[in-house]
Formats: C-alpha cells, sequence, structure tokens
C-alpha cells in the first residue's frame, strides 16, 4: 500500500479501494481492459494495482496509437523519404520506433533520409510552403483525437494550392478495435484475453463522444466506462464497471463527464468527415486485419493522398524477433512474459514499439513496475 | 501522444484561426479550426497544436496539477518546445 501516498486525495483513494473491493466481494474476478496508454501509464504511476483486491485485474490494451501500427507501414514511410526523396513529417513518438531490421525514422534520419519530427500538422504545412521545390508528405498516425488536425491540414492545403503536401495516413478507430477484441474466434495461438469491461478512453471520446461504443457494449455485453487520466478516475471508473456487471447492465456509462459527452466535438467529426472515409481493412500491430478500423483519404482529396502520389513498392517486414508486443497489444500477454523486457529491450534501446512510448505497456512496467521485482531489476541491471 | 494538455487563450487571429496560448510560460501558436467559439481568457484542451474542447479554469488546473505530479506534463512540454521548425 505503499504508493498510497502519492495519491494527493489519498482519504479518497482509501475509501474508494475499500467499496471497490466490498463490491467485488465474491467468487467472480473482474478483468478490464484500460484502453488508453495514458491509463496503463497512471495505473503504473500510481500503484492502483496494489490498491485493488486480489479479484480485480487489469488487461493492457492496444491503446497507443504508436504501439498498434504496423512494421510495414512504418518500412513504408521510411521509403517515401528515401526512395522517393520527400521531406516526412513525424510526430515526435513514432521517431524510435523500431521497423524492419530495426530500423527506425531516427535512424534512417540519420543515415541521410530526410525526415523531421514536427508537434502539429500546421508545423509539416510550413514546411511545405518554405520547401516548394521538394515533396512534403505528413505521417498521419494517431486515434480519433489525432485524426481531426490531419483533415484541417488537407482542407487547408487544397485552399492554398499547396502542390507539394500530402499525407500518408494511417488514422485508426477505436470502437472498431473493441469489437475486434472481443470477437475472439480471430485470435491465434495464446487465446482470446478475458474480459468483463472496458475502461474507455478519455480524450478519443472528447472528440467522438461517448456514442459510438454503445452499439459494442450493447451488443458483446461488455460494459464500457469512459475514464480520465487520474488514478482517481480510474478508481471510480472501476467502481462503476463493476457495479454495472453486478445489476447486469451492459452499457456505455461516462466517469469523465469534465471533458467528454455523448455527442463529442461535432464539428471536428464533420471535418473528419469531409476528408476521410472508412478503409474497408487495415491492420493493426498485434490485432492483424480489422475490418472499417481505418481512415483514408476520400477520392476528393486524393491528390494529398501519399498513398495514390508516391509508388510504394512490395515489401517482406518483420517484427524484431522475440518481441512480444503483438500478444501484448491483444492483451493475451504481459510485458514481463517477453524474454527481452528489461534485459536486451529497455527505453534507451527499445525492441519494440511497446517499450518506445511512455504510454506503451513495456514502457510502463519498466518505469513503474520493474522495482517490484527485485530479481528482475537486478537481471536488469547487470545485463 | 493521446494527452491533451489545457492551456489558457491570450490572443486570437480570426484571418487564420489561430489562437496564442499560454502553458506554463511558453507561448504557442495553435489552431482553433476544431472549435465554433473561443473567446480570450478561455482554458482550452490542446493536442497536437490544436483546440479539441473548452474546459473550466478549475478543470483546466486541475488537469495542470495532476499532469505535474504525474511528471506528464515536463514531458509534453518538452514535446511541445523541441519540436523543429
Ligand atoms: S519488452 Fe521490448 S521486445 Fe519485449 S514485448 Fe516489450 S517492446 Fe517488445
Amino acid at each position: 500500500m505503499k504508493y498510497v501516498d502519492e495519491f494527493r486525495d489519498r482519504s479518497v483513494a482509501e475509501k474508494l479501494a475499500a467499496e471497490i473491493a466490498r463490491q467485488a466481494a465474491g467468487e467472480n474476478s473482474y478483468h478490464f481492459m484500460e484502453f488508453c496508454g495514458g491509463h496503463t501509464h497512471a495505473i503504473f504511476r500510481y500503484g492502483v494495482q496494489d490498491l485493488m483486491p486480489a479479484n480485480v485485474h487489469f488487461v493492457h490494451g492496444p491503446g497507443c496509437p504508436v504501439c498498434v501500427l504496423p512494421v510495414r507501414r512504418l518500412d513504408d514511410a521510411v521509403e517515401l523519404a528515401e526512395r522517393h526523396g520527400a521531406i516526412l513529417c513525424s510526430y515526435g513518438d513514432m521517431m524510435r520506433v523500431p521497423g524492419t531490421n530495426r530500423r527506425s525514422l531516427i535512424k534512417a534520419k540519420a543515415e541521410g533520409a530526410d525526415i523531421r519530427m514536427v508537434y502539429s500538422t500546421m508545423d509539416a504545412l510550413k514546411i511545405a510552403r518554405d520547401n516548394p521545390q521538394r515533396q512534403v508528405v505528413f505521417f498521419a498516425i494517431g486515434f480519433e483525437t489525432t485524426t481531426p488536425p490531419t483533415a484541417v491540414a488537407v482542407l487547408q492545403a487544397q485552399k492554398e494550392g499547396l502542390k507539394n503536401f500530402s499525407v500518408f495516413c494511417n488514422h485508426v478507430l477505436t470502437p472498431a478495435a473493441i469489437g475486434h477484441i472481443l470477437d475472439s474466434e480471430d485470435f491465434a495461438p495464446g487465446g482470446p484475453a478475458r474480459i468483463d469491461g472496458f475502461l474507455g478512453p478519455s480524450h478519443v471520446s472528447a472528440v467522438i463522444g461517448s456514442k459510438p461504443y454503445e452499439a459494442a457494449a450493447a451488443h458483446y455485453r461488455k460494459p464500457v466506462v469512459i475514464c480520465g487520466f487520474e488514478p482517481l478516475d480510474v478508481m471510480q471508473s472501476v467502481l462503476m464497471l463493476i457495479r454495472q456487471i453486478k445489476e447486469q447492465r451492459f452499457e456505455v456509462e461516462n466517469e469523465y463527464t469534465r471533458v467528454v459527452t455523448r455527442d463529442g466535438n461535432l464539428k471536428a467529426q464533420a471535418l473528419v468527415a469531409e476528408v476521410l472515409e472508412l478503409r474497408p481493412s487495415f491492420e493493426w500491430r498485434g490485432l492483424g486485419s480489422v475490418a472499417d478500423s481505418a481512415l483514408r483519404l476520400r477520392d476528393k482529396y486524393s491528390f494529398f493522398d501519399a498513398e495514390k502520389r508516391f509508388e510504394i513498392s512490395a515489401k517482406t517486414s518483420r517484427e524484431t524477433k522475440s518481441c512480444e508486443c503483438p500478444a501484448i497489444l491483444r492483451g493475451v500477454k504481459k510485458p514481463t512474459d517477453c524474454k527481452l523486457f528489461g534485459t536486451v529491450c529497455t527505453p534507451d534501446n527499445p525492441m519494440g514499439s511497446c517499450m518506445v512510448s511512455s504510454e506503451g505497456a513495456c514502457a510502463a512496467y519498466w518505469t513503474y513496475g520493474r522495482f517490484r521485482n527485485p530479481d528482475r531489476a537486478k537481471e536488469a541491471i547487470l545485463a | 501522444m493521446c494527452l491533451a494538455i489545457p492551456a489558457k487563450v491570450v490572443s486570437l487571429d480570426t484571418s487564420d484561426a489561430t489562437a496564442m496560448v499560454s502553458l506554463e510560460g511558453i507561448r504557442k501558436k495553435i489552431s482553433t479550426a476544431l472549435l465554433d467559439e473561443v473567446e480570450i481568457g478561455d482554458y482550452v484542451l490542446v493536442h497536437v497544436g490544436y483546440a479539441l474542447n473548452r474546459l473550466s479554469e478549475d478543470e483546466a488546473q486541475r488537469t495542470l496539477d495532476l499532469m505535474r505530479e504525474g511528471g506528464l506534463l515536463a514531458e509534453e512540454l518538452a514535446e511541445i518546445s523541441e519540436a523543429s521548425q
């Protein structure tokens, strides 16, 4: 219980923990998938798992956009810079993710490719304006939170007549992933993860609202609680999930009413709908091919589509051998099940995407979890 | 990458739907293209340079405190100021 000291509202945390224990008491065990890397981070930072009774477990989900991008798409992005000579603009999180043969954007950049880290799509547009003689590609990744800025950039490029700007679109959708995870039949070795409910994404829901999760909650009979990023939010949401299960309700509830509404940001949704459309299917690292789970540019805006502007070659892409990210992203393995964890693979020397972003499960385990297992910490230090 | 950070709007430029926000003393130009109405003094949730939502001053302060405590604030600010150009 030492972690409880770090809570700012210690008494509230203790009360919540007692109530969760009371409600969860009995034969049943509860497995809740936290969808967002932000939740994973909070759970580890504050040791929320340690405050749970023994029959309540967190399962880490695929909610880190950097983590779920398949190696192939990263290799394709490198190709855009290397073979086609484009200036590739990427969000910082993506820079260190290892691609095939552990080639990351940073490595490709060190070897001469023109790859630039941007904070915003506005920065990418500026680079395009400043370099009219060069092709500039924005490497668009992320869930629904990050999608509207991509749509705005395409509209802005069109307005300005920027002929050298295009988007390599890899935006993915959270409700589709939740449905897919629950369609356990699709699952490869390791078997389906047992999930009784979801802590739903908070900032994603600020954009799309809580409504898009309603169909999955009802269809799969799994409650979803939209949950903020602080530890008390996580605890409150766990309590709400347990209550729903005990009452046999399978609904979408919103714990994060401070920011999320049922409808979300309608203006942002309209801009996305104008520019982007569903892809029939898209490959996710760990989940494989998922129907209707990603977006691409509509035909109307195909001029700005890097996949149409450049010929991207077929290639064989490979995960780092022994990296368990795919199974971790499905919720069937934990980072400590990976033999590279903490020995060969650390945040300074990541072998897989889950160790790169601070929201990745392996990075969270490493940063906050390894100290709870002295043997492993020792192993890691000696390695 | 999924985190959004609260910031206070200090000036507006309606000609290109941008605003100047103040984030722990850092000034940053952001886009307001995703919001219908923004006013000087509003608190907005900023993600990758775009205001996603408005939020109350109390909630903004609370979120900032929590991010600071969780070590997330420094990370986000570094991301914002590091990114080139
Ligand atoms: S510890 Fe490293 S190699 Fe192992 S699953 Fe995580 S990211 Fe992959």
